[in-house]
Order: C-alpha cells, then structure tokens, then sequence
C-alpha cells in the first residue's frame, strides 16, 4: 500500500497517454479533475470528454494497468459530470503539442497546423471522433482535424 | 418514485434516438455525413448512460443495463418521435432537427435544475446537442434551399413527422409534480422558443411549416407506435438471448 502522497499519482498519471491522441496525455486533456487521498485509498476523480467517448472506457484501463504496474492497488476511479469538459482548461503548451501532432488546436477559427495558414474551409462538423471536427486548408490544400471548441 | 419515472424519460428518449440513429453507420450518403451521424448517436448513447445510471441509483436495485435490456416495450417512456424509422435521409434530418431543437431547449433549462445530478447531466449534454441542432439544421437549409427534387422530399418528410412534435410540450403530473419542485422543466414553456427555432430554419430553407394537425400522444404512459417493438428487439437480443453474457 501507498501512502498519501497524491503528486507521486499526478506523476504516474501524466505518463498515460490518451488513447486515441498519445501524443498528450490524459492529465493534458484535463479529464483527470482531481486526487485526493481518503481512508487509506486514493480517490481519482475523471470525467468524460463527450458524453459517449469510447476513450473513457479505454483510458480507465490504462490507467488501471498504469497504476498497478507501479505497486499502487489502493485507488478507486470515479466518474464526474460537473463541471461539463471544457478545451478552456487546456494549457497553451498541450495545444502546441497536438499542432506538432497534425491537429489543429482548440481555437475560435480552425488554423492549419501544416502551414499556419488562417485561409480553411470548413468540410464536417464531425471528424473521426467527435471532440474534432474536419477542414481543409485553401492554401497548402491539406485535410486536417480540429479541435473543436466546447 | 417520480423522479425514477422523469429520469427514465429522459434516458429513454436519449437511448432510442441513439439506436435508430445508429442504424445509419456503414449506410450514410457520404463518408462524412456516415460520420456524422454516427458520432452523434454516440453521444446520444453516452447521455443516455448517464441518465440510466441516475435511474439505477434512485431505484437502489436494477443496474442501467437493466434498464436497457430488460424492460419491455410499455415500459419505456420515449417519445414517440424519436422510434420512428429513418426512412430515407431527409426523414432522419426532419426527425433529427424537430429533436434537437428540443433537447437544446430543454436542456437548457434542465441544467438549471435544483437535483445537482440532473443539472450536471444536463449541462454535460447540452454542449454536445448544441453541434446536433446545427448540424441537422444546416442540412435542412441545403435541402430545402437544393433541388427541385430535395426540396420536395424534405417538405413531405416535415409533413409526415410534424404529428410527433405535440408530444415535446406535454405535460402529465408527474411533469407537473417534477417542475414545480424545481427539478424538472416546464415542457409548455418550451413552446414559443421552439417555434421561433422551426420557422427561423423553415423560412431559411424555404420550406412551408405544416398546417396544425391532430398530435400523437401515449408515450408517457408507454403507449407506442409499432416502430419501438422492432427496434427493442433488435436492441435487446443479444442480452435476452444469452442473459448473464459479460463483454
Ligand atoms: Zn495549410
């Protein structure tokens, strides 16, 4: 069993990457919501991006599989609907992270993320998951995704 | 007791939209609308988890699956709109729209709620419904503003769904009972904004609002059309079939 010390579980779970975007992690997307350490077991509060995101279910596992390859068995995950998800809570170094990635970050006005351009048209309203949606880029005429605002 | 009854209605109008949606997945009209409408079946199916989640706590006994796959077709409390058929595009689109206009504004107002449960559920589900009611709206205006050909079949698809729409601003008194404690919502209040949403899009699409026609009714006390036996029996087989079956 593990003491209390909640950082050390931050830590590890910053190491768990999202399932379907692994290059941030599930503590960059921001659905870890909070830590605490209760009657000797620590308490993970998560909650989903989009109400039916089948990552949910996945990075549970992960995040399961993280733990207790790490000697931590004492936690209890909890699912938490309020406050509703926001990309508001997504940091500025995340948001680069998944333009590097191909990913046009959470933005008013989807931005290229091959060339920077602010010239897109808009194709779908749904990408290949729902947290982004799919545009094309006027001048390198690249398709990409966007993260969509919510 | 109660508040079971106005959760599963809730619940049980989220999951049925979502299985009849999903009946489009490898059918759509393009990739993308294929993807489209299968993301927002998802979520519907996610909203509908929450909420059956909820019903599961208050009722102490019976799990959200339960619920799911074991009730039988008079005791789901859907509205009669969302188990219609898909028919072809332009009906699903006309469904889609008339529900999503709804369920933005009712969610809106649910958020508010004095149960924090319902209130974060809501809230949560509002987000997602907002790129429902946007999405199926546009599509509205394309094919309503589009052919000769789409406009006439969306105008045929408005005029044969129209007759569900009454149901949206029913009040029974379990409605009554639920909004004046300050849980639930006042469907009759809705009305107005609805309206406003429905014709701003109608005259947008260049499309004729239906002349006021006899309203459907029953689903409140599980009275349904004969499209909710066929979609419960495809829901429920696999779990009817083999009955303690784990994923
Ligand atoms: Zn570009």
């Amino acid at each position: 069993m593990q003491n209390g010390n909640t950082n050390k579980i931050w830590e590890l779970l910053n190491t768990v990457p999202d399932p379907e975007i692994p290059a941030i992690s599930v503590v960059e997307l921001g659905v870890i919501r909070n830590v605490i350490f209760q009657e000797n077991s620590f308490i993970i509060s998560i909650t989903p991006t989009y109400s039916g995101c089948p990552a949910v279910k996945a990075f549970q596992d992960d995040i399961k599989i993280c733990l207790k390859e790490n000697g931590i068995e004492n936690f209890e995950l909890k699912i938490v609907y309020s406050p509703a998800w926001t990309t508001d809570w997504m940091a500025e170094e995340t948001k680069e992270k998944l333009r590097k990635y191909g990913i046009s970050p959470p933005s008013e006005k989807a931005i290229c993320p091959q060339c920077n351009s602010k010239s897109t048209t808009l194709v779908s309203e749904f990408g290949a998951t729902a947290c982004k949606s799919f545009h094309k880029c006027n001048d390198c005429l690249e398709p990409f995704e966007h993260f969509k605002c919510i | 007791m109660n508040l079971l009854n106005y959760t599963l209605r809730i619940a049980d109008s989220s999951l049925i939209s979502a299985q009849r949606l999903s009946e489009w997945c490898s059918k759509g009209p393009t990739l993308e609308e294929d993807i489209a409408l299968s993301n927002i079946s998802l979520d519907l199916f996610g909203q509908a988890n929450g909420f059956l989640e909820y019903a599961s706590e208050i009722d102490g006994s019976k799990s959200a699956d339960d619920f799911a796959f074991k009730r039988n077709e008079r005791e789901f409390y859907n509205l009669k709109i969302t188990e219609q058929e898909n028919g072809h595009f332009g009906d699903t689109i006309a469904r889609l729209f008339f529900c999503s206009a709804f369920n933005f504004l009712f969610y809106t107002e649910l958020s508010k709620s004095k149960d924090e449960t319902l209130s974060a559920l809501a809230a949560k589900s509002l987000k997602e419904v907002k790129y429902h009611l946007k999405h199926s709206k546009s599509w509205m205006i394309r094919l309503g503003d589009g052919t000769e050909e789409s406009k006439l079949k969306i105008q045929e698809s408005l005029n044969s769904i129209w007759q569900f729409t009454g149901e949206f601003f029913e009040m029974d008194k379990i409605d009554i009972e639920i909004s004046d404690s300050g849980i639930g919502v006042n469907n009759t209040s809705l009305k107005e904004e609805w309206n406003k949403i429905v014709n701003d899009t109608l005259d947008q699409a260049k499309l004729t609002r239906p002349e006021d026609m006899y309203m459907q009714t029953g689903s409140k006390k599980g009275l349904h059309t004969e499209c909710l036996g066929h979609l419960l029996s495809e829901m429920q087989y696999l779990p009817r079939a083999y009955p303690d079956a784990k994923w």
